[in-house]
């Protein structure tokens, strides 16, 4: 088939009208084929109101059968590569470190920490950029050391944050769930603590909630860290009492 | 023909759902319940549509707002709405099990398919006088006639283009043309972006 015998496809692949075989070609045409993608996501989007038509009303019962369904069924981590993605550099190095970062995360939350690994959505969402990837790489290597230990604590709200140290690389990672936004024009703020001395590990992405952070500097011998609210850009030291403190696993 | 038309408020565009999804990501199953509501009709009338038996539609419908839960990390909001990728998902699973259902049986498919031959006229009768959104009827109007059932025969039946092309003995490369070009002049009509 011809590459524009493979366009014209643009219209039964969002119909789903094509057989396996021929779905896969198109697939790896499109993948190539920025045209085609965005072709692809209009005339699906103009399908799918041919289904809106015709809503029907589901009976009570599909609700609770579904509700109980999946309160046992447990949730993907997010895809790494989108399908049809136009290709990043740096793609096959990733891979295994989100392997890595899946496992760590999920050995973290055996470790105690509650539904740990949930932050690899918040490490995956929308990361591209090879700087993220970087970071999360780092983030990776602290939680695969074999000497990472871990300590969680329940914050207000319902939030909670796990520290993990290793002691081997000199670096902790804190990992946030469910945080509160904090408010307008302010920030978290993360420290180590020097014997009662607060020296700064960096700021948390305000516009997320959930997050795995890097804890910037070496931990050279802190006992543990904290985290405040700061105004946007953060402070030198802090400028209101910790919102919790965490001493370092032993 | 960029007759946009907007009849009442179109569910595709609900802008909360984007936020809903996320928590839906973080396994809240109060959002998802949430969800649910918004999303389960057109579920369950996609694939009753596309399946007709409704034993086996409300078992589909089931598996699909539970793939919904399941992958609902994976929904991407640069690459459509919250609705169109929950429908786009029960339009594919209902027709992998009309597929499913056919290969299991694919010595009578041919037979099978001419025998259900009668029942187009019926379904787009159907599919005419109930469909709920006036904008989309009326845009289905704007296709020609050819495109149109070439169109409602992929999606409403879950035919592949080449069982669309046996349907109305028409040639292979006529009936891709056509598909495009009709869901082009409905996402046109319609005025769907993505």
């Amino acid at each position: 088939m011809t590459t524009v015998d493979l366009h014209t496809l643009t219209g039964a692949y969002a119909l789903h009208a094509l057989a396996d075989d021929e779905r896969e070609r198109f697939e790896r045409h499109a993948a190539d084929c920025a045209d085609c993608a965005q072709e692809v996501r209009e005339l699906t989007a103009a399908a799918a109101r041919l289904g809106l038509a015709v809503t029907a009303s589901p009976g009570p019962a599909l609700k609770d059968q579904v509700m109980r369904r999946i309160a046992t069924v447990r949730q993907e981590s997010p895809r790494t590569v989108p399908l049809t993605a136009p290709r990043a550099i740096g793609i096959r190095r990733r891979r295994p470190a989100r392997w890595v970062l899946a496992a760590a995360l999920a050995a973290a939350a055996s470790l105690g920490g509650t539904a740990v690994w949930q932050h690899e959505r918040a490490q995956d969402a929308q990361e591209q950029a090879r700087q993220a990837e970087r970071r999360a790489d780092q983030v990776a290597a602290v939680l695969a050391a074999p000497d990472a230990k871990s300590r969680t604590a329940t914050l207000a709200g319902g939030a909670s944050g796990t520290v993990i140290v290793s002691k081997s690389r000199d670096q902790a990672v804190f990992i946030a769930a469910r945080m509160a936004k904090p408010p307008s024009g302010k920030v978290y703020q993360l420290w180590f603590d020097d014997a009662g001395t607060m020296r700064s590990a960096g700021l948390m992405d305000p516009g997320r909630t959930t997050e795995a952070v890097l804890m910037e500097g070496s931990v050279d011998g802190a006992s543990g860290m904290g985290i405040t609210v700061e105004p946007a850009g953060g402070s030198a030291e802090p400028t209101s009492d910790p919102l919790a403190l965490l001493s370092f696993p032993a | 023909m960029k007759e946009a038309v907007e009849i009442g408020r179109n569910p595709s565009a609900e802008p909360d759902l984007p936020d809903l999804m996320a928590r839906v990501a973080r396994g809240d199953q109060e959002a998802f319940a949430s969800l649910y509501d918004v999303v389960a009709g057109p579920v369950l009338g996609i694939v009753r549509r596309v399946l007709r038996d409704r034993a086996q539609s409300e078992e589909v419908a089931q598996e699909v707002l539970v793939e919904a839960w399941r992958t609902a990390a994976r929904y991407r909001p640069e690459r459509g709405s919250v609705m169109n990728w929950v429908l786009t998902l029960a339009h594919q699973r209902a027709v992998d099990r009309v597929r499913s259902v056919e290969a299991s049986a694919a010595r009578e498919h041919k037979a099978a398919l001419l025998d259900r031959t009668p029942e187009f006229d019926e379904v787009t009768e159907q599919v005419e006088a109930r469909l709920e959104r006036e904008q989309v009827r009326r845009c289905l109007r704007t296709l020609t006639e050819l495109q149109r059932q070439s169109v409602t025969l992929a999606y409403y039946r879950g035919l592949t283009y080449r069982e669309v092309a046996e349907l109305l003995a028409l040639p292979l490369g006529t009936v891709k043309t056509r598909l495009r070009d009709g869901l082009i002049r409905l996402r046109d009509c319609l005025g769907v972006t993505a």
